[in-house]
């Protein structure tokens, strides 16, 4: 509980001093908040608790979960070694490689499939069997025929992020408001500027979940790649880290890879928003 | 300035041939605001969508200025009953979209549209998104739009029926000052009688499918403006009469009709 009470506390005489010369409206908002953030720390913070004190009391066996401060020592002199980094870069790198090339591959492809009706009844049996195919089933595939390097690791990255993108852009093309079309068509608008204005902007915000997912996914299935024949990246690290018994070391891998996870989620949802402030209530 | 000569229009649904114009001749003289009120499923919006260059006919021609409509052009403005404004643009960037249309240049445009958001009375509104304002004030907004690129007909499908009768009665009033203002020609559909009878200098009575032109009735009412309340007086009673008359036998072939399932179109 130590740390929520820090933060309260941390924050309280800031706003006071920020605070305006009538702040009685201010008590009570400041109140209020501090509800809010210890109701979402919470949880948390007794998962922590938890997880510090259960293995101090014999409640689990501390070699195979050991205190959460130990791991946070262990964490940081990770950090300190640079072989955190070093793993963490690696991860970024196949990552982004991957999610970047699904965007920049699939967005375009999804326009046209949800623009041109022919296309799509063409391509959605297909694109039906894929979708419902997880991923990491073609895993072994993608190992075979790319071999163990970088290439099938991104491939496999780009290829799980590319179906919530794919899909989430044609369905953003499709149900656009047929009356937006109409209205847009009544002013002699030809198709292409008809795309231009009214389909790609009103498609957007739907782009964007699926690019949110895709970000999630990228995140998930690097580090099952990366548990398969690496030589570097936190999926390896936590991998390799428990092979050797370096127990501390795993949970720091995964303690990491659960916050990058969460950093970039925040990161796509606060993006997400800012492009699509007009869906707001409408 | 609009005519509709002979003009059919057939849909196939589901198997069948549905006929929803058929023999339509009416002319609508420039300047003139004339309103076209009928049962529903008449028609009437797809009479619109015609002269709108949204839709073409199976048969017969639309001349607009004597030239044929082969497709939607700016010299036509629609106003929907469901203001299809861009909800991502702001009052500002919709009344400009019109005007992009038209390839105005960019600082025109802007001006331009600010003189059409104060025309409509929304110069306080320019930056607001359409979730932001209210059901009339969005209408407003699709009247500004119409009105910047400078058509010469209005076009109008039942731009008020969503609304609330207030907003009605009160766009109504703006409307015709902004139709004496601009001197445009205005088409105007509605099911309303009173409706009808408030704003157009003629009215058009349809028939229940298939929508044909039953009497064009002119309603020289000359205190359109001046009046307090026109809806009271006494000649406003008497023309609303006669278009109830009109129309009451039409909405009962309509009724019949769809309780034997003919489908609707």
């Amino acid at each position: 509980m130590s740390s929520a009470t820090e933060t309260r506390v941390a924050i309280k005489p800031r706003v006071a001093v920020v605070a305006p010369p009538s702040p009685y409206g201010w008590g009570k908002r400041l109140l209020k908040v501090a509800g809010t953030l210890s109701t979402r720390l919470a949880a948390v913070v007794a998962l922590a608790v938890v997880w510090e004190v259960f293995p101090r009391l014999g409640l689990v066996d501390s070699v195979f979960l050991p205190p959460l401060s130990e791991v946070l020592a262990d964490w940081w002199q990770l950090l300190t070694s640079g072989r955190l980094w070093e793993n963490t870069e690696a991860s970024l790198i196949r990552s982004l490689s991957g999610f970047g090339l699904a965007i920049v591959l699939t967005i375009p492809l999804g326009l046209v499939i949800g623009w041109y009706q022919p296309v799509a009844n063409l391509l959605n049996p297909l694109l039906e069997v894929f979708r419902n195919t997880a991923a990491l089933a073609l895993l072994p595939v993608f190992v075979l025929i790319l071999g163990l390097g970088e290439t099938s690791k991104i491939a496999i990255i780009t290829y799980a992020c590319a179906w919530p993108i794919l899909l989430n852009t044609i369905s953003g093309v499709r149900t656009v408001d047929p009356l937006l079309i109409k209205s847009a068509r009544s002013l002699g608008l030809g198709p292409l500027r008809l795309f231009q204005k009214v389909v790609l902007p009103a498609a957007v915000p739907t782009i964007f979940t699926g690019i949110r997912l895709a970000g999630a996914y990228s995140i998930l299935i690097l580090i099952a790649a990366e548990m398969v024949g690496a030589k570097a990246g936190l999926g390896y690290l936590i991998n390799y880290a428990q092979y050797n018994f370096a127990v501390p070391d795993m949970y720091a891998g995964i303690i990491t890879i659960s916050a990058i996870g969460l950093i970039v989620n925040q990161l796509l949802i606060a993006l997400e928003r800012r492009f699509s402030t007009w869906r707001t209530t409408s | 300035m609009i005519r509709f000569e002979n003009v059919r229009k057939v849909f196939q649904a589901r198997g069948t041939t549905v006929t929803a114009l058929d023999g339509i001749d009416l002319e609508v003289r420039a300047g003139e605001f004339l309103v076209i009120v009928g049962p529903s499923g008449c028609g009437k919006s797809t009479l619109l969508d015609l002269a709108g260059g949204l839709a073409t006919a199976s048969s017969g021609r639309i001349l607009v200025d004597g030239k044929e409509v082969t497709g939607p052009g700016l010299d036509r403005g629609v106003v929907f009953q469901q203001y299809a404004l861009l909800p991502w643009r702001t009052a500002q960037g919709n009344v400009e979209f019109g005007l992009e249309a038209k390839n105005v240049p960019r600082r025109e445009r802007a001006a331009r549209a600010r003189e059409y958001l104060d025309l409509v009375g929304l110069s306080a509104f320019r930056d607001r998104y359409p979730h932001e304002l209210s059901g009339g004030m969005k209408q407003r907004v699709a009247i500004a739009r119409s009105l910047a690129f400078d058509p010469e007909v209005l076009l109008m499908d039942e731009p008020f029926a969503a609304l609330d009768a207030q907003t009605r009665d009160g766009l109504q009033d703006e409307l015709l000052r902004i139709w004496e203002r601009t001197g445009k020609t205005v088409v105007f559909i509605t099911h309303g009688i009173e409706e009808a009878v408030y704003l157009g200098q003629r009215v058009a009575v349809m028939t229940s499918r298939p929508g044909r032109i039953k009497r064009v009735v002119d309603v020289p009412l000359t205190a359109r403006s001046a009046t307090e309340d026109l809806r009271s007086d006494p000649e406003f009673a008497h023309y609303r009469h006669q278009i109830w008359s009109l129309l009451r036998d039409e909405v009962d072939k309509a009724r019949t009709a769809e309780l034997e399932g003919i489908t609707h179109v």
